[in-house]
């Protein structure tokens, strides 16, 4: 029998990228705030310069609740699901904010109307078969504020390339137009990548340093990046990574109004014979509670929002929590981030102590910012290049055919070109289809016996275009920069659990396709809200964090300016 | 508490685990500053704590043959012979032997890669035999030449077969061997391995730092900056604990 525990206005299940950054404005506004997290809590002591464990053993995601419930995987609903590999997000106070790469990216306006864009410009029979892409309830121009407030709030370098509508300067000329420039400057270049912008100018695209939550310099009274090397699956040993955990969690804390429960696995929302959420049961330490709230907000990640929607049965709820219209799990997606390019250079990069966010972006190719008439695909990818390399994997690298994988020979390719090569993921158009869904494995279960959430999902024509296309533009870039070797890796095809996975609880205007409002309320549930990159209903070409993080202010916004209507 | 997953090691469990190398590396951390505590931006203002060993350092002794905890004495000649053919002591250095690789190995199977404990026994065993089957001696009596080829098959998955050769693929061995010998060659000291830095010495990596302003990274495009030789853990400002791998070739980009 769970403990019932005394009441509180709202619960946040997970204190991650979004429901960390939510807990602000909530509990700035008085409003008392319960924060249920599966983690426990990390200090910089804990992220040691270690490749082997940071990388090689995966630590962030080997001890966590989210490791026992890794989703299984098909391509089609004819074939059989299975788990491979690991989950790819941990659990604990800041969530995969914590090690994530924290590319801080605001979509492109484009992203936000693919439907009515592409309609105006090429036709509506550009759409592709069997999506089911909608144009976002709302555009680029009402998320601007909160992209602006979270940029300052949390922290974000970059250089801005449309100052209200003023283009030019080394930013970004593809970005929406911001109102202010950001908080700080964006991470420094190495001279490698100084070379890859003037290898792109060179062939007439207009190059730019990305954006990150990553202090380039002291912020907040937190320092500046150090560079030094191990920020990839680790997490940053100065706080100059700008996790929530580090700025808006115990910012929330420190109004009293925020009290973080560790350790919490949450099982179920409860709801009354209304249909109403009346609060959430979680285990800690094997023992079961019942928090009793007047608003829950699921902010875990895709996979564990939905799940946890469809494993909320009640009478009130037959197919799940906020599903009467069977959208719980539909018009799901995982970035298609693959189909990467390799390349072996001739000379030293001097990559040692860089940084995944440390890079050079180029837009030229991404969204809508060039001609599809003659294309067959819409949409399109950013290219990256950054400076990130560790021994372990410095030793691991390809041979690229000009040497075997071990013994002498490759003893002195290594010996010569551990530093001398550079990868480049593009992150590419993704959008939902009818076949591409999540829901609950009908087989495999967590250790308490939960169903874990089962994911049916391939990449379909227009991504492999996409990802066609980039390549040779990759490679164009590579080759200009003086590349003597190139590889690409294959185009893709099954969609596998991944780091940007969307969709699932879509956010739109029409509950007969979306699960939530505008504002990120349920359709269905009246004291029920979602945040996280489930409520997005398109990828971009680029890192969800930010948006997330975006969106999730807005939502809280929302609630407050609207707390008594909403849960009286 | 759940504790069906992978466990966390105390740092003592894991100084025990470590056993004579990684009590040695430890204990090269004795001269730890005063401030340790202090955050390592403080830190890195200053001039790195100790000598910085450069490419001029003086040989070191041959280490004495290791004290093997997991692998039999059979296991680890066998593993040894294996991975002196996968990096091999030669005119460019040390190789993975003289680096501790074998070492790195035998005390991660007995926490961090314990999973794998039956596929290296496994996987010795039929290797010994497909040598024997095929080439007509143990493998490590035989020429260099056959070596090569034997471990070629291995690799290619040519010396698959349950009666002469592995049951299952032989690849699959082939590439845990060599990536847990590329882990215990560039890897950090504090697990058994990379032992003198032969490893980051091989390929150049210039060392753990826990900062690098503008002008370390100048000197280094400038191929001035000194290579630093440390462990992560010299600092005692880093919680040693480790993890169980649950999942080691997960990948993500995010």
């Amino acid at each position: 029998m769970a403990t019932r525990l005394p009441g509180t206005d709202v619960v946040i299940v997970g204190l991650g990228a979004a429901g960390g950054v939510a807990a602000l404005p909530l509990a700035e506004a008085g409003l008392d705030v319960i924060g249920l997290e599966a983690g426990g809590r990390l200090t910089r002591r804990d992220f040691a310069p270690d490749e082997i464990r940071n990388n090689v053993r995966a630590w962030p995601f080997s001890v966590q609740k989210c490791a026992n419930e890794v989703p299984t995987l098909r391509r089609t609903r004819s074939d059989t699901a299975a788990q491979s590999g690991g989950h790819p997000m941990m659990n604990a106070v800041g969530g995969t904010t914590l090690h994530y790469w924290a590319q801080s990216w605001r979509l492109n306006p484009w992203d936000f109307e693919v439907v009515s864009a592409t309609t105006r410009r090429y036709g509506r029979s550009r759409l592709p078969a069997g999506s089911t892409v909608e144009d976002w309830p709302f555009g680029y121009a009402e998320l601007e504020p909160w992209y602006d407030r979270v940029e300052h709030e949390i922290g974000v370098s970059g250089q801005a390339g449309n100052l209200n509508g003023e283009r030019g300067g080394r930013g970004n000329p593809f970005e929406g137009p911001r109102a202010r420039d950001y908080p700080m400057p964006a991470l420094r270049w190495t001279g490698f990548l100084e070379g890859m912008a003037d290898s792109a100018r060179s062939l007439g695209w207009r190059p730019f340093p990305g954006p990150a939550a990553i202090n380039s310099r002291a912020y907040q009274g937190r320092s500046g990046c150090l560079y030094h090397g191990f920020c990839n699956r680790g997490g940053c040993h100065v706080d100059a990574k700008n996790s929530p955990a580090v700025t808006t969690i115990p910012r929330a804390e420190a109004t009293g109004r925020l009290k973080v429960v560790t350790h919490a696995h949450v099982r179920r929302i409860e709801t009354d014979n209304r249909g109403r959420v009346t609060g959430v049961t979680y285990l800690q330490d094997r023992e079961e509670f019942f928090q009793p709230a007047r608003f829950v907000l699921t902010a875990s990640y895709t996979y564990e929002n939905v799940r946890l929607m469809l494993l909320s049965k009640s009478r009130a709820w037959p197919l799940g929590l906020s599903n009467n219209h069977s959208q719980v799990g539909r018009h799901y997606l995982s970035h298609h981030q693959g189909a990467g390019v390799t390349a072996l250079f001739p000379y030293d990069l001097h990559a040692w102590y860089g940084l995944p966010a440390q890079g050079v972006a180029v837009d030229d190719w991404a969204d809508d910012n060039f001609d599809h008439g003659g294309l067959d695909f819409i949409g399109g990818g950013n290219l990256w290049v950054y400076s990130d390399r560790r021994p372990i994997s410095a030793a691991g690298m390809s041979t690229f055919g000009r040497a075997p994988a071990w013994g002498s020979a490759w003893k002195a390719f290594v010996r010569e070109n551990a530093d001398r090569t550079n990868s480049a993921y593009i992150q590419k158009t993704t959008l939902p289809y009818e076949s591409n869904y999540l829901d609950l494995d009908p087989v495999v279960t967590d250790p308490v016996g939960d169903p874990v959430i089962r994911v049916t999902a391939e990449y379909q024509r227009n991504e492999l275009a996409i990802a066609e296309f980039l390549q040779d533009r990759m490679e164009q870039w590579y080759r200009a920069a003086g590349a003597v070797e190139v590889q690409r890796g294959g185009l893709g095809g099954q969609m596998g659990v991944s780091t940007h996975a969307y969709g699932g609880t879509r956010m739109g205007d029409d509950p007969e396709t979306n699960v939530v409002d505008r504002y990120g309320l349920s359709h269905e549930v009246p004291n029920l809200g979602i945040l996280g990159a489930s409520v997005m209903g398109t990828s971009g070409a680029r890192n969800p964090t930010l948006t997330v993080q975006a969106l999730a202010w807005r939502t809280a916004d929302h609630l407050v300016n609207n707390w008594r209507s909403i849960v009286e | 508490m759940e504790n069906k997953g992978p466990q966390i090691i105390s740092r003592r469990t894991l100084l025990r685990r470590a056993g004579a190398a990684g009590a040695a590396a430890a204990a090269g951390a004795a001269g730890v500053p005063a401030g340790a505590e202090a955050p390592p931006a403080v830190a890195a203002t200053a001039p790195p704590a100790g000598p910085v060993p450069g490419s001029v350092q003086a040989p070191r002794p041959d280490p004495p043959r290791a004290a093997y905890e997991q692998l039999t004495a059979e296991e680890a000649d066998l593993l040894e012979a294996i991975a002196d053919e996968l990096i091999p002591s030669d005119d460019l250095g040390p190789g993975a032997v003289a680096a501790g690789a074998v070492v790195y190995i035998d005390r991660a199977l007995g926490g961090a890669l314990s999973e794998s404990r039956n596929a290296y026994r496994a996987g010795l065993s039929a290797f010994d035999r497909y040598c024997r089957a095929s080439r007509g001696a143990p493998f490590r009596e035989l020429p260099h030449v056959d070596r090569v080829s034997a471990l070629i098959d291995v690799e290619t998955g040519a010396a698959t077969g349950a009666r002469t050769g592995f049951a299952g693929s032989s690849a699959g061995f082939f590439n845990m061997v060599r990536s847990h010998v590329l882990q215990g060659t560039f890897g950090d000291p504090h697990y058994g391995g990379n032992r003198g830095f032969v490893g980051w010495d091989l390929i150049g990596y210039p060392g753990v730092r826990t900062a690098v302003p503008p002008r370390l990274q100048t000197q280094l495009e400038a191929g001035e900056l000194p290579a630093n030789r440390r462990s992560a853990y010299e600092s005692e400002y880093f919680d040693k604990a480790v993890v169980r791998a649950a999942h080691e070739e997960t990948r993500h980009g995010d």
